[in-house]
């Protein structure tokens, strides 16, 4: 690991291979609730194909990852954790900001007692906790090195690091840590390795995604991200709708569903064998409650496609990830990668 | 439907499957907690994205239109929702709310009831400005000098602003205020957005230790901490530390800290009292929580440690809000059976023998007057016989869509109330739409209090 994160590749400074380029280092952001550590994941996933490896990232130590992974809590320690179709791997990291920090006082200081003294006394706890901008660094820093490592061969360990970052309303101030860190500290180490962090994350070695719903809130806390993220010139990559309901009736259903006369669904319920149509038959029982979940979903679908609306203005890549009937496990993580790599994202 | 009370909604629904809840639900009563003149905090606590806040301001308004003087603290509300409630200028201090009814209920005989609830509640709100708080504790609690060393300190911002517990701190520390006020006998907390829901109990102790911790005493004045017995090991490390820590941290920053160490110094033995304070309250009998969740693994598995943790703390739980919950009016019809008739539906036919008639899809001979559909499409492409077809395939689906969401939702339930039998749930049926004025307010109110949800509104 080197004393702090080099600059990106030449060729990608220089922006030549501008649209086939896929960012390095991908953070995946998003409202609480909307399913960016399961983005992230599948993100993993489908950058892991064909024999690519990749590290998927966690950084605000839920343990989110190992849940959906289904596996123990992963310690700080790059671990295995998947193989992708076409013999990739996924490795997984829960970064520590303590231990990052002990890590990192152990490599440049070689503080072996001293670092156990700190702790004991609180600093790292300290250092950790109560200075925002540092615990931010250590744990971009420690992304960073990551996109950064190579093999002795001269590869890069990882292909591709995907961060499960914090959500929309703070990933801006945990992205940019230098403004953070430059009010605290203006010289020395942490000051350097905040600007160097700061390099990579503002090239186009990173592209920041943003998660959202179908939903008012979270559609508006994108917008309201993505503006912060461009104010703070960090790159923007794609937003993610995720958990799109499949579309059972358009808008001319819809319309129908509205004006159509009860006895001619209960005799199509009937003809489908449900029952009777008549009064009181079982078919006709069927009509009002499932004209009424009808009615529902029109209003469901207006909100969403007003809100469609409002992420197509944003101007940036849309995908959408369909929601999974059978709820989230291990197999609908890879339906979803799947799903990503059709789409392009990969 | 059973007649056991404490049976769940839709417990019917699920009988042609033979799926049932193993345990019965406690119902979680939502009107005599909030009638309960002895209940004077609700804390909204649960995982991001369940509808804490949504889900404290309709407690609020419905305490309020129930003739309680209700203040609610909201951490982070939806702008539309700030808005309606008049809110959405950030200035720390509660407002009153307008347009809250006095809302005595009517019993369905048609008798108004009156178990000696008062009239004119008031529903006051804000929205917690965790600097401003912050600020607000520094200037009452130091001297103008003083204040001002600390407000401009680097490191002060930075803490005031960032620090992963400083919200949950404030909204400690905004309860406490506002108990001690005295103007509201019910204060209602939502609680912040934090990563984990357990957050809100450990965030303001961590912050407390730290205020009040040994690294503290080290950089205001080493020497002291040296002489400690137990310490030895630590005073020998103590200058090559300080050593490390500024050239870690950089002198400057050290200086920063030190500084602004000295500063709050005298305002540390207040933060700890407070915060004990706060906690103790917390753990009083006027004290009830609410652990709010949506019908999904992860938020009741953040639901599931909650409730462990406020038992470990002795503080007092007194029910599940379960959001978002989905129900069928026609739960008899289940999602294989939907499935399976749709694609009957599917199936092109030319002729279809029903009733003695023959019904024809061809485009060119439909239109006939006899047929019911007849209205609904005017241009005849498709055959609106067809087209009814079509959409009774839809709905089908729809409803099928929706029997699988069900029983995943009750699926996921019975694993938290399996585990935890003895937790009242209070289960509030899903709305279509987001909640942004006090009319969605009310209707989540109802919503909330209805012991046994009627599912889904089919009349609007």
């Amino acid at each position: 690991m080197g004393r702090s994160c080099p600059q990106p590749p030449a060729y990608a400074a220089r922006g030549l291979v501008r649209l086939e380029y896929v960012s390095r280092l991908q953070v995946v952001s998003g409202k609480g609730g909307t399913g960016k550590t399961t983005v992230a994941a599948a993100l993993a996933l489908a950058l892991a194909t064909e024999g690519k490896r990749t590290l998927l990232v966690e950084v605000e130590g839920r343990q989110g990852i190992a849940q959906l992974f289904e596996t123990e809590a992963l310690p700080y320690e790059e671990r295995k954790i998947a193989v992708a179709p076409g013999g990739g791997e996924v490795y997984a990291l829960a970064i520590d900001p303590e231990l990052a920090l002990l890590d990192y006082l152990q490599m440049f200081y070689k503080l072996g007692g001293a670092g156990r003294a700190l702790k004991k006394l609180g600093a790292i706890d300290f250092a950790t906790t109560i200075a925002p901008g540092l615990r931010d660094v250590l744990l971009t820093g420690k992304a960073c090195e990551a996109v950064r490592r190579k093999e002795k061969s001269g590869r890069y360990t990882y292909d591709y690091v995907v961060m499960d970052a914090p959500p929309t309303g703070r990933i801006t101030r945990f992205l940019n840590v230098n403004d953070e860190v430059a009010g605290l500290a203006k010289i020395g180490p942490i000051h350097n390795q905040a600007q160097a962090v700061m390099r990579v994350l503002k090239s186009p070695e990173t592209a920041v995604h943003l998660v959202t719903l179908l939903e008012e809130m979270p559609v508006q806390e994108t917008a309201d991200g993505i503006a912060e993220l461009r104010a703070a010139k960090l790159p923007v990559g794609r937003i993610i709708v995720n958990m799109v309901r499949p579309e059972l009736l358009d808008f001319d259903e819809l319309e129908l569903a509205r004006a159509v006369p009860r006895t001619a669904v209960a005799k199509s319920l009937s003809t489908a064998g449900l029952g009777g149509a008549r009064r009181g038959g079982n078919a006709e029982r069927l009509v009002e409650p499932l004209l009424a979940q009808a009615e529902e979903y029109a209003e469901r679908y207006t909100l969403e496609h007003e809100q469609r609306g409002v992420l197509g203005e944003l101007g940036l890549p849309l995908h959408e990830l369909p929601l999974l009937a059978e709820g989230m496990d291990l197999a609908g993580l890879y339906e979803l990668a799947t799903e990503l790599r059709q789409q392009g994202i990969s | 439907m059973t007649s056991d009370p404490a049976a769940a909604p839709h417990e019917s629904a699920h009988a042609p499957d033979g799926h049932r809840a193993i345990n019965s639900i406690r119902p979680l009563a939502i009107d005599p907690l909030l009638d309960d003149p002895a209940t004077r905090i609700v804390v909204c606590c649960g995982a991001g994205g369940v509808g804490k806040t949504t889900t404290a301001a309709a407690l609020g308004l419905r305490a309020a239109e129930r003739g309680r003087k209700v203040v609610v603290l909201t951490i982070d509300p939806a702008r539309r929702l700030a808005q309606s409630m008049g809110i959405d200028s950030l200035d720390n201090t509660p407002r009153r709310v307008k347009g809250v009814e006095d809302r005595r209920e009517v019993s369905p005989d048609g008798s108004a009831e009156d178990d000696g609830r008062r009239a004119g509640g008031e529903l006051h709100a804000m929205m917690l400005d965790m600097k401003r708080t912050f600020d607000e504790i520094v200037e009452a609690h130091a001297d103008p000098d003083r204040a001002s060393a600390i407000l401009s300190n680097p490191f002060y911002q930075s803490l005031s602003a960032g620090f992963a517990g400083t919200q949950e701190y404030m909204a400690m520390e905004k309860l406490g205020q506002l108990r001690s006020r005295d103007e509201w006998d019910l204060i209602i907390v939502d609680t912040p957005p934090s990563r984990s829901a357990l957050d809100f109990l450990d965030a303001p102790k961590r912050l407390g230790s730290f205020l009040d911790g040994k690294l503290i005493r080290v950089l205001l004045a080493p020497a002291k901490v040296g002489g400690r017995a137990g310490m030895k090991f630590l005073n020998v490390g103590m200058s090559m530390m300080t050593g490390a820590l500024g050239k870690l941290l950089g002198g400057q920053l050290l200086k920063d800290v030190q500084t602004f160490v000295a500063a709050m110094d005298s305002m540390f033995g207040g933060f700890r009292t407070r915060a004990d304070a706060t906690y103790k309250l917390l753990q009083a009998p006027g004290t009830a929580f609410l652990v709010v969740a949506a019908p999904e693994r992860d938020a009741l598995r953040e639901a599931a440690y909650f409730v462990e943790r406020l038992a470990a703390e002795d503080m007092p739980l007194a029910g599940l809000v379960l959001n978002r919950v989905h129900g069928s009016g026609a739960a008899q019809l289940s999602a294989e059976r939907a499935l399976a008739a749709a694609e009957n539906l599917d199936e092109p036919r030319i002729v279809d023998q029903m009733d003695g008639k023959a019904v024809r899809n061809s485009p060119d001979t439909s239109g006939s007057s006899e047929s019911p559909a007849s209205t609904g499409a005017q241009d005849g492409s498709p055959a609106p016989d067809r087209a009814v077809e079509t959409l009774t395939a839809g709905l089908l689906r729809l409803h099928a869509e929706r029997m699988r969401l069900l029983s995943r939702e009750r699926r996921t339930r019975d694993r938290f109330t399996a585990l935890h039998p003895e937790v009242a749930v209070a289960e509030v049926a899903a709305l279509p739409g987001d909640v942004h004025d006090l009319a969605g307010l009310r209707d989540i109110g109802d919503r909330l209090a209805t012991v046994r949800p009627e599912l889904p509104t089919t009349d609007d």
